[in-house]
This record gives structure tokens, C-alpha cells and sequence, in this order.
């Protein structure tokens, strides 16, 4: 790759160096959805994910936003090896997934977590939750019939559902919204992972409840150095739960950022555009227009030339945007923004 | 014999109870609600899932479930005693007509296989019995309105994007030209920038027409973009009532001001903190005060139901804090 690779991709392309707290690095990764007409004549690729790469550290909450369809779950999902990449690479705690075998992915899978949008649609009615948390053990093969109903125990301790013996009987549909979220995280973290992904984790519950979730998450994070990748729509929990943004955009990273750097001073329009339409409860805000770019997210089967953001951006500099993608502009340290109007 | 009120808002709800027989007993949705929206007034209800909120729109609109135990409770509507109306009569004048609705996910509801502008012109040609072509004239305004490019008329609900097709619900509720429309959740599934495209849509339909809004939503920050006034709702009650401007600046009800400290801001450093514990069951009968259990400043007289008191402005609030 060209002028792509500089900044956030250098140390990850020469891949040889491995850095013990890089939890899990993304290099040049890009996952295509093959499109088929009638299941059969190949119409394109959807190109979901299209060529990105980053680094998580050890410990550290990362979250990654962008609207529907900009390629955000799907890359966390690449991530979890749901989806094989189409290119690049996925590697973990220095190994890269491409070359693990069926039983290493197994493993792999043991050590990253999941935490689904939908706690109802995520635990299988007709289970109970001891069920729902023995089964990682049992599939993993850990522990004996006491050392299972411990840890599932201490699991329900550590998620806020206390005391256990009031849980372990009751079926999904018993339980609060809040409180099947509590399990899904439980069931996320019985195996001890690394790495946990949550996906739009609290975008189903309500407004009291949803804090309540994201404390729980920081909290766990913190007390097991967890690595947490969340993937959101919604900025403003962002800015309380996360260290890091990732702006996703059209299948490609637009601007990452530490989270105070990319609010106070955002570098890539979009992110602009995405923090001005977001309202805080405010009076105010009924006495006044949004200002808003233009049109719709492009297709990811045929996504614009140059920079993807180009047809609705406010600021395009005409000759150069539409032709030319930008690279990645460090403009601060940790702070790139993929955008030509950081150019020197 | 209830008086007719002097004053005449468009909307005027007292005394609202909608209650349904669930199989472990009655299900107190809605109870006791009551409200009024002037002309040109938006008037946001917001709540919690569970609340009653879409019960109400329920008992508003006379779509009730066939479960229903009782719906009592005066709706006037521009002055009409429209509760005491035959159903007949109802969904000739009213529903539809004078009072549209866009209801949850309505965008995906729309026929697959009939043409946006013919169903957009669909509720002049039931209700008013409009001839095709007038219709289609009136449907194609709308569609400016909305901010539809005209040509999107003759597409099927398949070639437009989620915000397109929310914009055509919204189409089709103006069509008749309505003086009150309820929306239920109308950004609820949509991304945050469409979302903002949503709701500067409604700012400029409300500034260029005379229509009244009632947004029914759990979104709190959303709920600002609009609001003049505020009801929030609490386990099937309304516990403020109260003008936007006070409402999201100086919260009177305890609960209120612990949902509205629960939203994570985006401008503003502070913590959003959680409201500990959960809504109470509506089968079970709570004698008092239904937010006591939660309440961080609950006294021996929360034991009892409060009444709603009046507050500063024209607000008024359920808790005995206030009671005069």
C-alpha cells in the first residue's frame, strides 16, 4: 500500500516486533461480503470492512463508532473469527489467527469475549442461567461438576447478581433487561478472556439501566485489565466509558483519537458532522436547526472514489479529495485523522 | 356532569385509565393520566419501557387490544367530547383525519408491493374519498414537504433508505392535513445523523404549519430537539408535567431529576449516575407513591398516593414534596 500505511499502520505492517501489551492488532484487514444475484451470478463484493488496522493495549476501552452499515460490526466480528478475513490479518497476544488451527481457534475464541446487543435474543430461552454458563466450560473442557458450579457462582458474584443461588434457577425470561445483560457478560467472561467485545451492549436497555451496565463493564475492565472493545453508535456514553475513539466510515477508519483530543478538537468532518448532530438534553435545542452534510453513507459494494466522505463533506477540496484517498495524518500523538485538510 | 372546559386546548385528556387482564391480573397501563396540547404545541411524553406510554397512544387513538379491562377517562379533542363518540363515528372525523399517527417502526410497515405515493395517498382516498389524481397532487406536496424528491412517488418501500422511509410515514400522516399528529418513537431505529435529519424535519414542519405534536419517545436527548412541554411518565402515571425549558433545567419530581442525571452528555464532563433498583410490576397494586422504592428522598408520606400539585410556571408534579 502507498501513503496508506504511515503512521497507524507502520508499526503493525513490518509485523515481526511483538509487543507484549498489544493485546490485539488489526493489520491492513479488510473483510468482503461476495454479492450474488439469485445465488449465482457474482454481482461484487461488499466491501464492509476495507483496509484497517490498529492496535488494542492491554487494559485499555476502545470504542468504535459509526452509523449503521459503516462496517463496525462486522469488523468486530472479524475480530471475535466469525468471519474470516478477506485479507490482512487478525493478530492476537502475538499470534496471528489466519494460521490457527481448529482447535486453537477454540482457544482463540476462549480468550475473547463477546457481549451481544441483544440480551433476550443472546441467551437461548430455554436454558436457566447455571445452564447458560456451563456451557463455555463444559465445550472448553474446564474443571470438574464443583469447580464449574464455582466459577459459574463467582461469575454471577462479579457481574452484580448477588446472591447467586437467587439467580442460577431462573430462565431468561425471568429476568430484567438489565439483568440478562448481566448474564451475558458473565457467560463473556467465565473462560477468563483477554479481550472482550461488546457489540452496541447497552443500545436495548433503558436510559436508568444503561449506566448501570457500562459502570459494571468499566469496573470488570479495571479489576481483570481487560481489554474492551465496544462497538457503538452513540457518542455521548463514549465519551464517559472509553479511552479511545475509532470513527469508522464506509468500511474505513476516518479519525482515531484519545476520546478528549477527537471532542475537543475532532479532525475529520465526519466526526464533526457526528458530534453536531448529537443533542444533549438541552431547552435550547428546540429553537434551532442541526447543520448536517448532506446524503446518505455510500454503498460499501461500490464506495466513492478518493475519500469515501467526499460526496457529503462541507469542506471537499475540489481536484483532490475526489481523486486521491487520504492517507492517514498524524496530527497529534495518538490523533490521526484520515483527512487531506490536516495536510501541512 | 363534567362541564366543557372554557378554554379550548386541541387536545384535552383527563382522568385516561386503560387497564388490560394479563394472565396474573389487571395490568395497570395507563391510570389516572392527564394533559393538554395547545395548537402548534409539541408536547413530548417520555418514559421508561414499560411506563404506559404506548398505552396511551392506544386509548388516544381507540386501538385497543381485545384484552382490555377499562379504558375510561374525557379526551376532548377541539372541544369534542370525542371518548363518548361511536367508533363509527371516530375513525370518520377524528383518527386518521384530524388526528394522525406514526406509529412504532411504522417505516417498516409499509406494503411492500404498492408504490410510497400511492400509499401516502391512501388515507385522503379511504377517509375523504379524493379522486386518484388529486390525491396524487396532494401526495406529491406532502412528499416536498417531507423532503422527498417528487420522482420517489412511483418507487416501491424497498428503494428507499431508513430515513427516506420514515420520512414517507410521516408523509402519510400529513397528508390530511391533520391538527394533531402522534408520533410513537420515531427516531428510535434510525442512525444518529438521520436521526438529527428527523428531527430538524419536525422543526420546520411545525414552524411552517399549524400542527400539533405529541412525540411519544424514551430518548431523552432526542426528546429536547422538539419539545415545548414535557409529560413523564412512571409506571403507568404522569409524574411531571412540566414546559421543556424547566423540565430539562430545573427537574421538580425526584425521579425526573434521576433520569435526566442518568444521561451520559456529550458536552459536559459530569458522570451519568444510575437510578438503583427498577419500576414496580404494574399488576401489583403499590399504594403509595409508585417511584418511592427508588426515591432517595422519600418521607412517611409516601406511603400514600400523591396528587399532582402545581409547580413555579405552569408545571405540575406528583410528589408530596410539592404538595401545597
Amino acid at each position: 500500500m502507498n501513503e496508506q500505511s504511515v503512521n497507524l499502520t507502520a508499526a503493525a505492517a513490518t509485523g515481526s516486533t511483538v509487543d507484549p501489551s498489544v493485546v490485539v492488532a488489526a493489520r491492513e484487514l479488510h473483510t468482503w461480503f461476495e454479492l450474488r444475484r439469485w445465488g449465482l451470478f457474482r454481482v461484487g463484493n461488499v466491501r464492509a470492512v476495507d483496509g484497517v488496522s490498529f492496535e488494542l493495549r492491554r487494559g485499555e476501552a476502545a470504542a468504535f463508532v459509526g452509523e449503521s452499515g459503516c462496517g463496525k460490526s462486522s469488523l468486530a466480528r472479524t475480530l471475535l473469527g466469525l468471519y474470516r478475513p478477506t485479507s490482512g490479518q487478525v493478530v492476537f497476544e502475538g499470534r496471528e489467527m489466519g494460521g490457527l488451527d481448529r482447535g486453537q481457534r477454540r482457544d482463540y475464541r476462549a480468550r475473547v469475549g463477546y457481549v451481544q446487543q441483544d440480551p433476550y435474543g443472546a441467551l437461548a430461552p430455554f436454558m436457566d442461567v447455571r445452564r447458560i454458563l456451563r456451557e463455555p466450560l463444559i465445550v472448553n473442557r474446564v474443571g470438574d461438576r464443583g469447580e464449574r458450579e464455582t466459577r459459574i457462582r463467582a461469575a454471577l458474584e462479579e457481574v452484580g447478581l448477588s446472591p447467586p443461588t437467587d439467580f442460577l434457577e431462573k430462565f431468561p425470561h425471568m429476568l430484567s433487561g438489565g439483568q440478562q445483560q448481566r448474564v451475558v457478560i458473565a457467560r463473556a467472561l467465565i473462560l477468563q478472556p483477554s479481550l472482550l467485545i461488546a457489540d452496541e451492549p447497552v443500545s436495548m436497555l433503558d436510559a436508568s439501566v444503561r449506566v448501570e451496565i457500562l459502570n459494571l463493564l468499566r469496573d470488570i475492565r479495571r479489576s481483570r485489565k481487560l481489554t474492551l472493545a465496544f462497538v457503538t453508535h452513540d457518542l455521548s456514553t463514549v465519551r464517559h466509558f472509553a479511552e479511545r475513539i475509532f470513527v469508522m466510515y464506509a468500511g474505513r477508519m476516518a479519525e482515531v483519537a484519545p476520546v478528549e483530543a477527537l471532542l475537543a478538537r475532532p479532525r475529520h468532518p465526519y466526526t464533526e458532522a457526528l458530534l453536531a448532530a448529537l443533542p444533549d438534553p438541552d431547552p435550547e435545542n428546540a429553537g434551532r436547526l442541526r447543520e448536517l452534510p448532506a446524503g446518505e453513507p455510500p454503498s460499501l459494494l461500490d464506495p466513492p472514489s478518493g475519500c469515501r466522505f467526499h460526496p457529503r463533506c462541507p469542506h471537499r477540496i475540489a481536484g483532490l479529495c475526489e481523486t486521491r484517498e487520504p492517507p492517514d495524518f498524524e496530527v497529534a500523538p495518538g490523533h490521526v485523522a484520515a483527512c487531506w485538510l490536516n495536510q501541512e | 356532569m363534567i362541564v366543557k372546559p372554557e378554554r379550548k386546548p386541541l387536545l384535552r385528556v383527563e382522568g385516561l385509565r386503560l387497564h388490560y387482564r394479563g394472565e396474573r391480573g389487571i395490568v395497570r397501563a395507563v391510570d389516572d393520566v392527564g394533559f393538554e396540547v395547545a395548537r402548534n404545541q409539541a408536547l413530548v411524553v417520555l418514559g421508561e419501557s414499560g411506563c404506559g406510554k404506548s398505552s396511551l397512544v392506544r386509548a388516544l387513538f381507540r386501538v385497543l387490544p381485545r384484552n382490555v379491562e377499562t379504558c375510561t377517562g374525557k379526551v376532548w379533542f377541539d372541544g369534542d367530547d370525542v371518548m363518548a363518540w361511536r367508533e363509527e363515528e371516530f375513525r370518520r372525523r377524528i383518527r386518521g383525519v384530524r388526528m394522525a399517527l406514526v406509529m412504532q417502526a411504522a417505516m417498516n410497515a409499509l406494503n411492500p408491493v404498492v408504490r410510497v405515493g400511492e400509499q401516502v395517498a391512501e388515507p385522503l382516498r379511504l377517509h375523504l374519498g379524493w379522486g386518484r389524481e388529486r390525491a396524487r397532487e396532494r401526495a406529491a406536496e406532502v412528499f416536498r414537504l417531507v423532503g422527498i424528491p417528487a420522482d420517489f412517488l412511483r418507487r416501491y418501500p424497498f428503494e428507499l433508505s431508513g430515513g427516506m422511509r420514515q420520512r414517507a410515514v410521516l408523509a402519510m400522516a400529513l397528508v390530511t392535513e391533520p391538527d394533531l399528529v402522534v408520533l410513537d418513537e420515531p427516531t428510535s431505529a434510525l442512525d444518529v445523523l438521520t436521526q438529527a435529519n428527523i428531527m430538524n424535519l419536525l422543526k420546520r414542519i411545525k414552524a411552517k404549519t399549524k400542527t400539533s405534536f405529541i412525540l411519544i419517545t424514551h430518548d431523552i436527548a432526542t426528546s429536547s430537539e422538539v419539545a415545548d412541554r414535557v409529560a413523564l411518565m412512571y409506571a403507568g402515571q404522569i409524574v411531571e408535567l412540566n414546559s421543556a425549558d424547566k423540565f430539562f433545567r430545573q427537574p421538580s419530581h425526584p425521579y425526573a431529576k434521576a433520569l435526566l442525571a442518568s444521561v451520559p452528555r456529550l458536552r459536559d464532563g459530569v458522570r451519568p449516575e444510575s437510578i438503583p433498583g427498577r419500576p414496580p410490576n404494574l399488576i401489583e397494586e403499590v399504594a403509595g407513591c409508585r417511584f418511592a422504592a427508588r426515591c432517595p428522598v422519600r418521607f412517611e408520606m409516601c406511603g400514600r398516593m400523591p396528587e399532582m400539585s402545581a409547580v413555579a410556571g405552569d408545571g405540575q408534579v406528583r410528589c408530596w414534596l410539592y404538595d401545597a
